[in-house]
């Protein structure tokens, strides 16, 4: 039942995504062809346009050949360059992939603990001093947009003391400074979240008969209080997943990384429809995946919810 | 108000000011000198005339950046309005449709927040077109899910109280509900997000500009400067400091103020057990030992040995002097009142008194001060059982693995081992099928099961003495008597003792050979469970006749106490029971009477 459920709102979402790249074109105000072609592009070449892209159908017959191509990987051709849209979101989206990958593992391996340390000093009322400089730093880190912080980095790390280098992907320390821009907040974000659920875990009755039993507290943190405190880390933690994705645009912008983010406020600049459809397209579709896969997690890892899943 | 108190919330109303007032004189103060060309001066770093440099028309960055405030500002208003104008309504939609149309707006709701929010934004904008008006669409349109979430999250809230559902009684039609009753009370939570998201907003906007999505030339807001300035950042990096400052600034004071207040408002404040002790040793709680206390006369044989146990927990003291024993394989009850202290007195004897509570007198366990034994004797020679066993198991992990843990953990059993036993204690406590017990989790269990698996965990180790604190008060009646008659076996059969701490009398007088009456923090008397009709402490005596037995007269009504027993906070000089006791002298008021032959009374009954 779960599992239908999920599964039939996924497939609801990425139909309504796939829908809403198709209107856009639609609901661009006046004509795209023209507003991609400028105003001194000949009539007659704007007429050709439109007839390449179907543009000239009924809506009902473009939204049949629209989804057929999506179905088969075509995402049209950049009306700039000409190129392939799914080529080149093909050859940007690794880049963005990696980035986003590495602030998400660095994001768990630092959050999960300190949360939990945080938790484990500051709970029942005691350390209010460790606890205040906790919140006050994580609060204004996950508030601070990374493009901020981006830009701080850059002229203090890149500019001033010239460690690091300032754009551009080519090695393990260009990663340095996008991935922490980009991961300051969520880290910040997580942490909390974890410290919060930690500490009512801690007052629950559970976790008082394992002390009673004088379980380590190596075992008491890891293996009673991880797996509850996780999952609703995890509820959030999928939507800080998606907002990573919507960061990384900026960030790749600001260093100028070759993923997916800076090709497609060139596009969306540049009035390059297909090509932002298509970048839409695979950030929606993507955001959603994360999202639902999370949700399986989640339902896996809680025993309570796992018999209702399978059955 | 308390709640501004908070650091964030004051840093973030200071900044907050600040962007306001800049907002207001910005553009008379800094507006000419912002716009004023210098062709001989363009594209320059820090000088005394320009502290930030110059830009592209040698206009002066910083009169720019402080001008940019009113632009950057009104923009970040006018998205926050289409947020509210969209999310609030939205979300309280659900409210008041029918439940099909709320489900389905529920969903909507809840799939539009997995989109990322600049997304989104980036998706708005394309289609308004790059320029301020699409960025503020954008912007504008990317949080109403988020606030529309909320709203109905909080409309939810207040949906379900009692006074809405009176309401629905009475005939209250959806909407009026909704107008009368909702709105209302979630309104403060709700303006305070929307400050927040106006601080959102302004950052989502620089950012939009930044990437060259939003305000466009000749107009300037902070994202705009940044825009243009970022290419020099490896230069000059001065250029880019006047407006990500001012973005940093304005925008994190806005979402600070908004989020403090709005955590201090929806957080129900939870008043701590009792003021902190200026002096509360950190950790564990620590047992002291009073000055002067020498060693006492102790039973040799008793294995639990209690005296003067006093429990405080800042000024309160919910626990005083308290002193009983307990010998081998006897099972002894202590009942009282909630709040009587009855069940600290149980966790002070398990070395479990929460932070900050500090433990004074002594607990001996074995002859031996808690204090002085090891964790793994603790683990094996004491166990515990407690009231919820829908609590007291951990939902994440199999039951068999959380019995066999404290044999891998205390006993150096290897994991094998410690499964075999673990099988072995879940059947000596009479469940069905251990072996497959053990594989399932605990949400599989009934009440009576889980205490039953409780009681085996305790039963790991080779306990001494089993503390059982209120452990049938959440289950049915039937499978009450039962959980207790398998206590009351595993007494006789492995001769732990047990000390059965209850409210109720008759669990207590029919199980355990000798009761401890508590009132107030204290032992009122102690006596064998075969005496109770003939107690002499008229507490005692008052519980007797409170609870129903099968000679009980059901003519007459059943006798209560008249009157509460003091908060721990407010115990009377004399005796704590004075006040409702009917034999009260006036010495009962002044002096506090002594236990003596396990009866502290001045004025006891006779017959």
């Amino acid at each position: 039942m779960f599992l239908l459920r999920r599964a039939t709102r996924f497939a609801l979402s990425l139909v309504l995504v796939v829908l809403a790249s198709f209107a856009m074109l639609h609901l661009i105000p006046g004509d795209p062809v023209r507003a991609a072609l400028g105003p001194t592009a000949p009539r007659e070449a704007v007429e050709q346009r439109r007839a390449e892209l179907g543009l000239d159908r009924p809506w009902p017959e473009q939204l049949r050949t629209y989804l057929g191509k999506v179905a088969t990987g075509d995402f049209g051709e950049s009306f700039l360059s000409r190129q392939p849209a799914g080529q080149v979101v093909a050859d940007r989206f690794p880049a963005t992939v990696q980035l986003v990958v590495v602030t998400v593992a660095l994001a768990l391996l630092v959050a999960v603990p300190l949360g939990m340390a945080m938790a484990a000093r500051t709970h029942g009322g005691r350390g209010r001093r460790s606890e205040l400089a906790f919140t006050s730093v994580t609060g204004g880190l996950s508030v601070i947009p990374e493009f901020l912080l981006a830009v701080a980095m850059i002229a203090l790390f890149g500019v001033v003391l010239r460690w690091l280098p300032v754009a551009g992907k080519d090695g393990a320390a260009s990663f340095v400074m996008p991935v922490l821009a980009l991961a300051a907040g969520p880290t910040a974000l997580l942490a909390r979240l974890v410290r919060m659920e930690t500490l009512r875990e801690l007052s629950s009755d559970y976790v008082r008969l394992a002390r009673a039993k004088r379980l380590p507290a190596v075992r008491l943190y890891l293996v009673h209080l991880l797996p509850n405190s996780l999952t609703a880390t995890l509820t959030t933690g999928g939507l800080v997943l998606t907002s990573l994705l919507g960061g990384s645009v900026v960030v790749e912008y600001v260093f100028q990384w070759p993923g997916l983010g800076g090709t497609t406020v060139e596009a969306i600049a540049g009035k390059d429809y297909a090509l932002a459809q298509a970048a839409i397209l695979v950030y929606g579709a993507v955001s959603l995946t994360v999202v639902f896969l999370v949700d399986l997690a989640l339902g896996l890892l809680d025993p309570r919810s796992r018999p209702r899943m399978l059955g | 108000m308390s709640r501004m108190r908070t650091p964030s919330a004051l840093a973030g109303l200071l900044l907050v000011l600040v962007t306001l007032v800049l907002a207001v004189i910005g553009p008379w103060l800094w507006g000419a000198e912002a716009e004023r060309f210098d062709p001989l001066h363009t594209l320059q770093g820090h000088s005394p005339e320009h502290p930030l440099g110059t830009d592209d028309g040698g206009r002066d960055l910083l009169a720019r950046t402080l001008a940019a405030t009113r632009q950057s500002v009104w923009l970040a208003v006018l998205a926050t309005l289409i947020t509210t104008a969209a999310g609030v309504p939205l979300g309280a939609l659900p409210s008041v449709l029918g439940p099909r149309a709320a489900r389905f707006t529920s969903g909507l709701i809840d799939s539009l927040v997995a989109f990322p929010v600049l997304l989104l934004a980036m998706f708005a904008a394309l289609l308004a077109g790059a320029g301020a008006r699409g960025a503020v669409v954008g912007i504008g349109v990317a949080a109403v899910p988020g606030l529309a979430r909320l709203t109905r999250t909080l409309a939810d809230t207040v949906a379900a109280s009692d006074y809405v559902a009176a309401a629905r009684v009475l005939g209250a039609g959806r909407s009026a509900i909704l107008v009368r009753h909702v709105l209302p009370n979630i309104a403060e939570p709700l303006i305070l997000t929307i400050t927040a998201n106006l601080g959102y907003a302004l950052l989502g906007l620089a950012t939009l500009s930044l990437l060259g999505l939003g305000v466009q030339p000749p107009d300037y807001d902070w994202g705009r400067l940044l825009h243009d300035t970022l290419p020099r950042v490896y230069v000059d990096p001065e250029v880019v400091a006047g407006p990500a400052l001012a973005v940093a600034l304005a925008g994190t004071g806005f979402a600070l103020l908004g989020e403090s207040l709005a955590r201090a408002s929806a957080r129900v404040p939870v008043a701590p057990v009792a003021p902190s002790a200026p002096s509360a040793p950190r950790g564990e709680s620590r047992t002291v030992l009073p000055p002067g206390c020498g060693p006492l006369p102790e039973a040799p044989e008793a294995v639990l040995e209690v005296r003067d146990l006093t429990v405080s927990f800042g000024g309160v003291t919910p626990v005083r002097e308290v002193s009983f024993s307990v010998a081998p394989g006897e099972l002894v009850g202590i009942v009282g009142e909630s709040g009587s202290g009855k069940s600290l007195t149980a966790l002070a004897v398990g070395g479990l008194v929460p932070h900050p509570g500090t433990v004074a007198g002594r607990v001996l366990l074995g002859g031996r001060p808690l204090a002085e034994l090891t964790r793994r004797e603790l683990g094996t020679r004491l166990a515990m059982v407690f009231q919820d066993p829908m609590a007291a198991l951990n939902p994440a992990l199999r039951v068999g693995s959380q019995l066999a843990e404290v044999a891998t953990a205390h006993l150096g059993a290897s994991r094998g081992q410690a499964r075999k036993r673990a099988v072995e204690r879940l059947g000596r406590v009479r469940l069905p099928d251990p072996e497959a017990q053990a594989r399932r989790y605990p949400h599989e269990f009934s009440g009576g099961m889980r205490q039953r698996a409780v009681i085996a965990m305790g039963l790991m180790g080779e306990p001494e003495l089993i503390v059982a604190d209120e452990p049938t008060t959440a289950l049915d009646v039937t499978v009450q008597k039962r959980v207790l008659e398998l206590l009351a076996e595993v007494n006789e059969t492995t001769g732990a003792a047990g000390l059965l701490i209850s409210h109720d009398l008759a669990v207590v007088s029919q199980h355990c050979g000798r009761v401890l009456v508590m009132y107030a923090g204290r032992i009122v008397e102690e006596l064998p469970s075969s005496e109770l009709r003939r107690a002499r402490h008229p507490y005692t005596r008052a519980l007797v006749a409170a609870s129903p037995d099968l000679e009980t007269d059901r003519s007459r009504p059943l006798a209560t106490i008249p009157g509460r027993q003091p908060a721990s906070a407010e115990v009377p000089a004399g005796c704590a029971f004075a006040p409702r006791c009917a034999r009260a002298l006036e010495r009962c008021r002044t002096d506090r009477p002594e236990p003596v032959d396990g009866l502290a009374c001045w004025n006891p009954e006779t017959a």
